[in-house]
């Protein structure tokens, strides 16, 4: 069973970027351009790991993450957020909202690959 | 329908056009084909394919001898009836009957006629021009000469002016209205 | 692993596309009336942008990107003011933006010092006022593609680093000798109870650690409550590892596998022989031998006990199955430089013509896959039950080549529309009007081709409107309007056509003078009787541009001819609907040639034809005393409380063998552009399909009543109908009881809009 992982970013080329990079690594990617529409793929698609882009459209990251950990049945999914620059507030405010770590954009293929085989298999 | 002119079976058009500019510079290949008791002919190289009749759709609001249109691998073309075109009503299509696809310009089009005859290298000395006829009769603007084959006459066509009318695109704009009183 | 370049070309569309968006929201931005979603979106477009430079390498273009980001971030967290100098300057910036895209996209350099000046602007509504050359931009990650320090590309919440040292002793040993040749850590995890919470999975960390070495896990189950206390979402477990890895293993490799977790928990990290101190680094260029580090050892299915409770204490055995074969190289430390040499690109430019080839082939397979599919319908059914499915499988993947095929063409509108805010400011600067323009259906997708031919037709309608539609804010505020004018420019899909309209609310077509200039110019003979509609449409004659229209606007030698002409090369066709006072419509309708439409198929006699569903309100069976005759000329139908007129198909067309009366057949209601009503006298509607449309114009020509053509499953062709001009057709064949509709519109009905997204903006 291949897993499912959804990449979450209003940029095409980082979805492509990401989706491209674990595909060929085996896994499944699902694809969602923002906060929104990743809440209504969840809701219908079971997925084993979320990389969610913070600064987006209509729902950002954050709100992405808290809201998914507010519903039960998501409460241990594992949940990435990819940043940019390593900011550090923003490292700590995806841990308070209860993000599983994080990627540094840009972001090397094989670290990408091995971070999610680190949280989700 | 035998011919001393005949060189070539229809199928190797490529060999036969090699031949007719070999023989002489001026001589062109001709596909024949019948409709009633006439034989009408094209230039060759105007001709893509032959293929055997297939259904129609047709088209609404034009003169019959549209009968309609054709799938052609994809691209979609339109079947003119020479029969009907030449005002002897429309053609009773059998398996039999074949079309025989040009391209017309930058279009293609399909001309359904009764038989393929035969293939003709023709010297253009040897065309003569059409009689003076009746121009309310026959448009003889696409009739490009007479040939005389044994003892055959072929006429023929200028399809780029056979439908010429069929291709000028309607002006979406009132334009008669404009053009009265 | 393959590298990312392939994503270039991705990168500048949509770089472009961010542009686009944030000049849109820059124009739109004033001082005063500051929208933050505006701002925001502004922000991510630069954002986006500098995040995919980054991936590239284009450093000019992440400093400055970054430049420009710092100062929206400010406008965004209000610590900036909007004034007129700083929309000035972000704008400004965005075109620089434009060009360092265009230099990374060319592969050329951008001329030293090209951002100095706009850097320093940006950096002096930070409050900053050094030169940029003194100080490079802190931010962005150097020259290299990706960053080699790891700690910064991913990482742990918390100082894992200082927990795992201070750590370092306390450490069960794990008997026996060590193996020649080997390291053997010992690392003992206790995390805290709640790590499940943050999505973590000790179980991955564990089957991790094997990828490292020969592992042995042993489960403690000293903390696991009673099951009647069990909190299924806690974790009451903790672990010992004691791994055996090659020397080339180092610290960080291990460390690495808690990475996100050291904050929540308790981990000691141990080695035994030789100290790790020693373990030289690994380069990840110069690793000789890659494969023994990676495949040592593997994960045989790991190991229940890992997971939470019922399974007591257990060992279980991590030893390596060299067999099972590690699927990828472990992080190979951050090389990714070392898979591929020299520079390859994953971008090509494909001709256009190559595109059309394989978007005609997949139609072909489509219309293949559907006469597959009518075939196998006839078979007995629970027969063949292996041939039905691969057939789903197959019509499936067709969909889906079909849909990434037409992708590649497809490009929404609001790439044109986007350029239309910053027109209509120098058009409303130059001629001193106030407008406010308002777009929706900038999503609709068109063939590239159509877009990028509308760029110049829509210039100049929207020139035009504001050139000669709307009145001067002085005039309109006299007669009763807002002294701003509003000029609607709209997209929508419609009958397997995208139809684009630009609405002013201005002074209509001045029919009095149009028709005078027509005559004097020779269009028109005197005397000529024209209807109001013929009269609006002379405007697109050639050679129609009167003295007192020419002016520095729309006077520039482009007459709506051209527009026409440009337009009808197209396929397209273009009108106008005006009412004197109220303003002027123009219609443009374009064909999607390449695009693919849900059709409802129907019959009349033998013919079939595809109904776009986008027109397509419902279809019903009238009873009698629904119908109606109007003067004997037309028959009307009492569908949902309203009048809509029916139009036999058959009698449009001339098609034989047809239901006559509606009774007996079927009526279907369809809407046209204008959202007026119709209903379409049918003989049976067939069903739903996806159709390809295929062009009649070609090989032949357009028809009335026609939109385009399709192939159905059994290879016949079927015309796609063109409602609107079906209506028109009824019109004129009913000629004479004009009172025809009694829904019958007047001559500008409102604006179609009933679109998803607007947008406002004033000028």
């Amino acid at each position: 069973m291949k897993k499912k992982v959804m990449t979450v970013d209003d940029s095409r080329t980082m979805r492509d970027m990401v989706s491209f990079t674990l595909r060929g690594a085996g896994y499944e990617v699902v694809e969602a351009a923002d906060g929104q529409q990743a809440m209504s793929a969840i809701a219908t698609t079971k997925v084993d790991l979320v990389i969610t882009d913070l600064n987006m459209p209509v729902m950002d990251g954050l709100t992405l993450i808290r809201k998914l950990r507010a519903i039960p049945a998501h409460r241990t999914l594992p949940i990435l957020m990819l940043t940019t620059e390593a900011d550090e507030s923003k490292k700590a405010e995806g841990r308070a909202a209860g993000a599983t770590g994080w990627i540094v954009k840009p972001f090397n293929p094989d670290k990408l690959v091995s971070v999610v085989q680190k949280v989700c298999g | 329908m035998s011919s001393s002119t005949a060189i070539a079976p229809v199928s190797s058009r490529a060999d036969l056009s090699a031949a007719g500019s070999a023989a002489n510079g001026t001589e062109e290949q001709y596909v024949t084909f019948t409709v009633g008791s006439e034989e009408y002919g094209v230039n060759i190289l105007a001709v893509r394919e032959i293929r055997g009749w297939t259904p129609e759709s047709r088209l609404p609001n034009l003169p019959d001898y549209v009968r309609g249109v054709i799938n052609l691998r994809g691209i979609i073309i339109p079947i003119f009836d020479l029969r009907a075109r030449f005002g002897g009503g429309l053609t009773q299509v059998t398996k039999r009957h074949v079309v025989v696809v040009m391209q017309v310009g930058e279009r293609t089009r399909g001309i359904l006629v009764d038989a393929i005859s035969d293939i003709l290298a023709i010297g253009h000395d040897a065309i003569k021009p059409p009689p003076d006829v009746d121009s309310g009769l026959i448009d003889a603007e696409y009739l490009s000469g007479l040939y005389t084959a044994e003892n055959r006459m072929v006429t023929l066509l200028n399809v780029g002016k056979l439908f010429a009318g069929e291709h000028v695109d309607q002006d979406a704009m009132p334009r008669a209205a404009l053009e009265t009183t | 692993m393959d590298d990312l370049s392939r994503f270039k070309q991705t990168y500048f569309d949509e770089s472009a596309e961010l542009l686009a968006v944030a000049e849109a929201g820059l124009l739109r931005l004033a001082p005063g009336e500051v929208d933050m979603d505006e701002v925001n979106a502004i922000f991510r477009a630069v954002h986006s942008i500098k995040g995919g430079g980054g991936a590239f390498g284009f450093n000019d273009l992440v400093a400055f990107a970054h430049e420009f980001e710092t100062v929206m971030d400010g406008v965004r967290n209000a610590e900036i003011p909007v004034t007129t100098e700083l929309v000035d300057t972000l704008i400004r910036a965005n075109d620089l933006l434009a060009r360092l895209l265009s230099h990374a996209s060319d592969e050329t350099e951008a001329p030293a010092g090209t951002t100095d000046d706009t850097v320093a602007a940006l950096r002096r509504f930070l409050g900053k006022d050094e030169t940029p050359a003194e100080e490079p931009p802190a931010a962005p990650p150097p020259a290299t593609v990706y960053p080699d320090d790891e700690d910064d590309e991913a990482g742990i919440f918390g100082d894992a680093l200082a927990a795992i040292q201070a750590a370092r002793d306390d450490q069960p040993a794990s008997g026996g000798p060590i193996p020649e040749g080997k390291v053997r850590w010992t690392i003992v995890f206790r995390p805290k109870a709640e790590l499940l919470l943050s999505g973590n999975e000790p179980t991955y960390m564990l089957r991790a650690l094997r990828r490292l070495g020969e592992a042995e896990v042993v489960c403690h189950l000293d903390k696991l409550p009673s099951l009647r206390d069990l909190d299924a979402e806690l974790l009451h477990l903790s672990w010992t590892v004691t791994l055996l890895a090659d020397p080339q293993v180092d610290r960080a490799q291990i460390d690495d596998v808690f990475e996100f977790v050291a904050d929540d928990c308790d981990i000691r990290i141990s080695a035994e022989a030789p100290p790790p101190a020693v373990i030289p680094p690994v380069e990840p260029a110069s690793v000789p031998q890659p494969a023994p580090v990676s495949t040592a050892a593997n994960l045989p299915q790991p190991a229940a006990p890992a997971a939470p409770p019922t399974t007591p204490a257990a060992t279980t055995s991590g030893s390596a199955k060299p067999g099972d074969g590690a699927k990828r190289p472990n992080g190979g430390a951050g090389g990714t430089g070392g898979d591929h040499s020299g520079p390859t690109t994953h971008t090509i430019r494909v001709d256009l013509d190559k595109i059309d080839r394989l978007v005609n082939m997949v139609g072909e397979m489509v219309i293949t896959q559907a006469m597959i599919a009518e075939h196998l319908r006839d078979l007995p059914p629970g027969q063949f039950q292996e041939l039905l499915e691969g057939l789903e499988g197959l019509a499936q993947h067709t969909r889906e080549l079909r849909e990434s095929v037409m992708s590649i063409r497809a490009q929404p509108v609001s790439s044109v529309f986007s350029r239309m805010p910053r027109l209509v400011r120098e058009c409303a600067a130059m001629t001193g009007k106030e407008v406010m323009l308002v777009t929706s259906g900038e999503t609709t997708e068109v063939d590239k081709t159509v877009v990028e031919n509308l760029v110049d037709p829509l210039t100049h309608m929207i020139r035009n409107s504001i050139d000669h539609g709307l009145e001067g804010p002085d005039e309109r505020e006299r007669i009763g309007k807002p002294r701003a004018g509003t000029v609607h420019l709209s997209a929508a899909h419609r009958s397997g056509r995208i139809v684009i309209e630009v609405t002013d609310d201005g002074r209509g077509i001045n029919r009095a003078k149009v028709l005078s200039k027509a005559i004097e110019k020779g269009l028109v003979q005197p005397g000529a009787s024209l209807s109001d509609e013929e009269i609006d449409n002379l405007i697109f004659l050639p050679g129609f541009s009167t003295a007192d229209q020419v002016s520095n606007l729309s006077g520039r030698g482009v007459g709506m001819d051209v527009v026409r002409r440009n337009i009808s090369s197209l396929g397209g066709r273009i009108g106008v609907y005006s009412t004197p006072g109220e303003g002027s419509r123009f219609v443009l309708s374009l064909p999607l040639t390449l695009a693919v439409l849900d059709g409802m198929v129907i019959s009349v006699g033998e013919e079939r034809f595809v109904l776009p569903l986008t027109n397509i309100v419902e279809s019903l069976r009238p009873k009698p005393a629904d119908l109606h005759g109007l003067v004997n000329k037309c028959d009307v139908m009492m569908a949902r409380g309203e009048y809509v007129r029916l139009v036999h198909l058959h009698r449009l067309f001339g098609i034989p063998k047809a239901i006559d009366d509606a009774t007996k057949g079927l009526v279907v209601l369809v809407e046209t552009e204008d959202g007026s009503r119709l209903g379409l006298v049918v003989d049976e509607v067939l069903g739903q399909q996806q159709v390809v449309i295929k062009s009649l114009e070609a090989n032949f020509r357009r028809l009335d009543g026609v939109a385009a053509a399709t192939i159905l499953g059994d290879g016949r062709v079927a015309l796609i109908l063109d409602v609107a001009g079906l209506r028109e057709m009824s019109r004129h064949n009913t000629s004479g009881s004009d009172a025809g509709s009694p829904s019958a519109s007047p001559s500008l009905p409102a604006p179609a809009d009933r679109s998803d997204q607007r947008q406002r903006q004033t000028v």
